[in-house]
């Protein structure tokens, strides 16, 4: 908890400051925010956003499975890998239900890899190929990856998947191939291009989307007003990871 | 007499030699696909003796730090080189046909990158690609935690039985 307070007041000190560098002056007193704009090709991300999701689950619908089939279109995953088990195949997000028992109330919540401040998955790569981008996503670099699977044992999502079998017909903007670990990219081609998640995109929610993207780093995006306003919770949140991805109603 | 007769046949045996290996390679290289534009990024000589440290170069710079440019991008030299034929058939990676795998074959050069990466350009690899799952095909879609309670999300999360 101690260390949730101190990422806020960072956080805060460091929305700060770039809102006064985002905020364009057009006439004295009157601030007009410039819109998240992507960045420009030739610039590496940086630390300046910190990119989230934000899942609220009452506006989760059990039955739907939107963000799941987004993902698998988008990425290429979830039909191409015919030989491999269920237990094997890839699965980059998933829907996960939960009962009371004592009540009956039941949740329904999509979980995928949570894009840790502090990443396990990061520790325990030996070759450096599972990695944390500037701008606070994980990802597997492929190139180097030696499919080793410590990323996935060290993962306490189980967001990670590896890919047992020769794959063709791949998605251009996700390579994925046999030998390497694989998982929730946050759409990083797309968020690149100052888009959002395909999962976010697709989230029809019951009475307004379920799912927000934006960039935590900012006080004036929507997931950080939301934030301030409603809070959220950390999955497994004493392991002090501070996930990217946060959650409310759970 | 034989000794010089020897001598004498001696550099026609060496230019047999030499020219056995020239011979066996079946004379000009082959010819690679013409691209969409009018110019390569780079001159032909600097392409086909550096291309694969700028297609390296760019691979760590775009998945490490987002850097997308196109010039040396591997999406581009597909969606430049690689154009279907007048039947509209497009070469795939398996194929001689194929912009890479022309050189690549003739080199006896493995080139790997297509094990991951599509060997289509993008403009061509939205619609090479069948989806729209129903959520009763998934594996994992049907999967119930009923009698979990809440209070063990952690558990489900960390050790949950869906994959």
């Amino acid at each position: 908890m101690t260390m949730q307070n101190t990422d806020q007041s960072r956080r805060k000190f460091l929305g700060t400051s770039a809102a006064a560098v985002a905020g364009v002056t057009i006439a004295p007193g009157v601030l007009l925010h410039t819109p998240a704009q992507a960045r420009p090709v030739d610039q590496p991300a940086t630390s300046a956003q910190r990119w989230g999701i934000l899942i609220d689950t009452n506006q989760c619908d059990a039955g739907c499975n939107d963000c799941v089939t987004a993902c698998q279109s988008e990425n290429g995953w979830g039909s191409n890998e015919t030989k491999s088990s269920p237990e094997q195949q890839a699965e980059w997000i998933r829907k996960v239900e939960l009962k009371d028992p004592n009540t009956g109330y039941k949740q329904s919540l999509p979980v995928m890899c949570q894009h840790c401040e502090t990443p396990p998955c990061v520790d325990v790569c030996p070759t450096g190929a599972s990695m944390k981008r500037a701008d606070g996503i994980v990802l597997v670099d492929k190139h180097i990856c030696i499919g080793c699977r410590y990323c996935m044992m060290a993962c306490p999502y189980k967001a990670r998947s590896f890919i047992h079998e020769t794959l063709t017909d791949q998605k251009t903007v996700a390579p994925r191939g046999k030998g390497t670990v694989e998982s929730c990219t946050m759409c990083v081609h797309r968020v690149d291009d100052g888009g959002t998640p395909a999962c976010v995109e697709a989230c029809p929610g019951k009475n307004g989307k379920a799912m927000v993207f934006g960039d935590l780093n900012d006080p004036n995006s929507e997931i950080s007003q939301r934030l301030k306003q409603y809070g959220g919770k950390q999955i497994r949140a004493d392991l002090g990871l501070n996930p990217g991805v946060r959650y409310q109603g759970i | 007499m034989s000794f010089r007769r020897s001598i004498a046949g001696l550099p026609l045996i060496m230019a047999g030699l030499l020219a056995l290996p020239l011979s066996t390679q079946a004379g000009d290289p082959p010819q690679v696909a013409k691209g969409k534009g009018d110019a390569c990024v780079e001159p032909t000589d600097v392409m086909r003796r550096d291309h694969m440290d700028f297609l390296m170069h760019q691979r760590d710079d775009t998945m490490r730090q987002g850097i997308r440019t196109k010039k040396y991008s591997l999406n581009e030299c597909l969606e430049c080189h690689v154009q279907p034929d007048e039947s509209g058939e497009v070469a795939r990676i398996d194929s001689p046909d194929h912009f890479c795998s022309t050189c690549h074959t003739y080199a006896a050069v493995k080139v790997d990158c297509f094990e991951c990466h599509s060997d289509l350009p993008k403009s061509m690899n939205k619609a090479a690609y069948k989806h729209k799952l129903t959520g009763d095909d998934m594996h994992h879609a049907g999967i119930q935690h009923e009698d979990i309670s809440k209070g063990m999300l952690d558990a489900i999360v960390a050790g949950g039985e869906s994959k």
